[in-house]
């Protein structure tokens, strides 16, 4: 599959996004300024914008509680994301949800979720809906190896085989669910193997490599776009940080697990990949991408800083809707 | 015309004429209901796997993306294995997004005793689910308000759980031929009365009609009061029956221990002007807190009936 220069360079900003985004959650965490906790997605970009680069606005995704790269991916606005981890009134969710609860229903993103698997039954429903619709559209259920383990993995994708329902399961296989290696918590070596349970297919990509993910999403979006019914997608990759951000962190990764992936990092190869294909990077222009990136991101934390904290008379709104 | 029909068939007419009327409505269940899947077939009134939790999430997902599912996860017995997609997802994501969006959701289920099925299937937790925010909730008494009630739910544009009594299920009443809904938060005055009020749910309100008819050749006048909704709850309409008759006696086939009638206590004697009226302490006439046993004499002795009612109202009258 080919995927146009432009479509690459698209991609590779949307990544760097992700990644300057993210490091400034980090610090923005550390100097205390971003709450309670930030889980980054940094190493694991390429899964979530190979996959979006497939989707129109009409499909819809959900999240995990390391959710801010699928929004980012999805197109969501960087300064309401920022202003919402920074609890300000004008954030996603108006201070209420923060870096585990971000949505936006406007274009598709059914929310990160701070429930380990706790999305995946949500986005089959959305499937469902998708399926009634008639419209073509799909659903895409993002989730990490752990969440492979738990019980709305099974249910879900069982009554989505058995409905041929639209939806593709992307599963994020970063190795570990905080400090347990997922080989101690499944009995199989590869999450896919567990798509033949469901009769359905069950692809493994290098999760690192983000053309590689877009040729795999491609073909499970073109497969449930025409009635095929679900694909289980399980993408090899790996986080550069701990679970979470939190100075004082053990990880217990082994140091040269965590530098042989870091090696393998996924912006570098997208980057690299397009330098190679006769010039269409670079060096400079690289340089200016990710210049704009920052600031960009600049321009979301100042939007952040400078918005108001949300009233103390907003708690009780927004508990029902008219 | 009004007609009679069972608390059951008021449930069903709910449903198929707000199926009628609006086609974003659908139905999930793990045995789908007769009458409705012959009218609305097989897409619209789904019969799925057993997968409460599955279902209660994917109801939460086609919500949000412009549908009005309604699931029956039938004995709420069976709600307790969905618990993380009703606790966690259901009741919290209008608010946690923001209110962003909407999410219309009629969760249906059967709560109650009486049936010898021992604990796992005699279960009336409502209060569980009353702890929660953001989760509107109805428990009805009658063909009538059951119906208003299930209608009003399915408008509703928040996730709802309606606790359908399964010993009312063939009680008959009276339904008109209209359209019509009962609010959530309105409380309705079963039986007017002046010397004590009965607060009664589900089927323990014609328990407590009964009790009162009993006491009133005595000359003692019962008002009985439904609330109906239970979140929210009509706080205003007991609190000015309890100020007329100056006591209070709340009945319900759930355990005592933080209920429904705790809160209703509650509600009552925190209100100055109530509290200040109250003539006796108020009393609660609810199951013993056990699970629920099998052999017919000793489930039948943990529930209250219209003599422990009788009991509980000559405790507070002091007769
Ligand atoms: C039901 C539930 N149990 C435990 C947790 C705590 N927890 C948060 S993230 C996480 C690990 C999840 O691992 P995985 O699904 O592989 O995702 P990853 O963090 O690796 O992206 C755990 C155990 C939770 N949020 N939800």
């Amino acid at each position: 599959m080919t995927v146009s220069p432009d479509m690459q360079r698209n991609m590779l900003r949307q990544m760097q996004t992700i990644r300057r985004f993210e490091e400034h959650a980090s610090e923005g965490f550390l100097a205390g300024d971003i709450y309670g906790v930030v889980h980054c997605y940094i190493g694991e970009e390429a899964v979530a914008v190979g996959v979006c680069a497939t989707l129109t606005r009409e499909d819809k995704i959900i999240s995990t509680h390391r959710g801010h790269g699928h929004c980012i991916a999805k197109g969501a606005d960087l300064k309401r994301m920022m202003a919402e981890l920074y609890g300000r009134e004008t954030g996603y969710c108006k201070g209420k949800g923060g870096s585990m609860h971000i949505a936006d229903f406007e274009i598709g993103m059914l929310g990160a979720n701070g429930i380990v698997a706790g999305g995946i039954s949500i986005i089959t429903g959305a499937g469902l809906a998708a399926q009634m619709d008639g419209n073509g559209a799909v659903a895409v259920c993002f989730f990490g190896d752990g969440a492979s383990n738990a019980g709305p993995f099974h249910e879900s994708i069982n009554i989505a085989a058995s409905w041929k329902l639209p939806v593709i399961y992307v599963c994020e296989n970063n190795l570990w669910a905080v400090n347990v290696p997922a080989e101690n918590s499944l009995a199989v070596t590869d999450v896919a193997a567990r798509a033949a349970g469901y009769g359905i297919p069950g692809k493994i990509v290098d999760g690192n490599d983000a053309l590689a993910v877009y040729e795999a999403a491609s073909e499970a979006v073109a497969h449930a776009r025409n009635g095929g019914g679900p694909t289980l997608i399980e993408c090899k990759t790996y986080r550069h940080r701990a679970h979470t951000e939190r100075a004082d962190q053990p990880d217990a990764r082994p140091k040269a697990e965590i530098e042989a992936w870091m090696a393998k990092d996924p912006i570098d190869q997208l980057a690299a990949h397009l330098k190679g294909q006769q010039g269409q990077l670079t060096e400079d222009e690289w340089a200016a991408m990710d210049a704009d990136v920052m600031s960009e991101v600049e321009a979301a934390i100042a939007f952040a800083k400078a918005s108001p904290f949300p009233s103390t008379d907003s708690v009780s709104q927004d508990v029902f809707a008219d | 015309m009004p007609r009679e029909i069972t608390y059951l068939d008021a449930i069903t007419e709910a449903i198929a004429e707000e199926m009628r009327r609006d086609e974003k409505i659908f139905h999930l269940s793990t045995d789908a209901p007769g009458a409705l899947l012959k009218e609305f077939g097989p897409s619209r009134v789904r019969q799925t796997p057993i997968t409460e939790s599955a279902l209660t999430g994917m109801a939460i997902g086609a919500a949000g993306s412009g549908y009005r599912p309604i699931v029956d996860w039938r004995l709420v017995t069976f709600s307790f294995v969905a618990m993380d997609q009703i606790v966690n997802q259901a009741a919290k994501i209008h608010y946690m997004f923001g209110g962003q969006q909407k999410f219309p959701i009629l969760f249906r289920t059967t709560v109650g005793g009486g049936t010898r099925r021992a604990a796992q299937h005699s279960q009336s937790p409502y209060s569980m689910f009353m702890n929660l925010a953001g989760l509107r909730q109805a428990l009805p008494s009658t063909p009538y308000d059951v119906k208003g009630l299930t209608k009003a739910a399915i408008r509703d544009n928040n996730p709802v759980v309606m606790f359908e009594s399964g010993r009312l299920g063939g009680l008959q009443g009276e339904v008109p031929d209209e359209d019509y809904t009962i609010p959530f938060g309105q409380a309705d005055v079963k039986r007017e009365g002046t010397d004590v009020t009965v607060v009664a749910l589900a089927w323990l309100v014609h328990e407590a009609l009964a009790a009162a008819e009993t006491l009133a050749k005595e000359g003692i006048s019962v008002e009985v009061i439904d609330p109906r909704s239970l979140v929210p709850m009509d706080a205003e309409t007991i609190r000015r029956s309890v100020q007329k008759t100056g006591r209070l006696v709340v009945a319900d086939e759930a355990g005592p221990t933080c209920s429904a009638a705790a809160e209703i206590i509650s509600l009552a004697t925190e209100d100055a002007a109530t509290f200040k009226a109250l003539q006796a302490p108020p009393a609660r006439v609810c199951a013993f807190q056990v699970p629920i046993p099998y052999a017919p004499h000793l489930e039948d002795h943990v529930f209250p009936d219209r003599n422990r009612i009788i009991d509980g109202i000559r405790t507070v009258i002091g007769s």
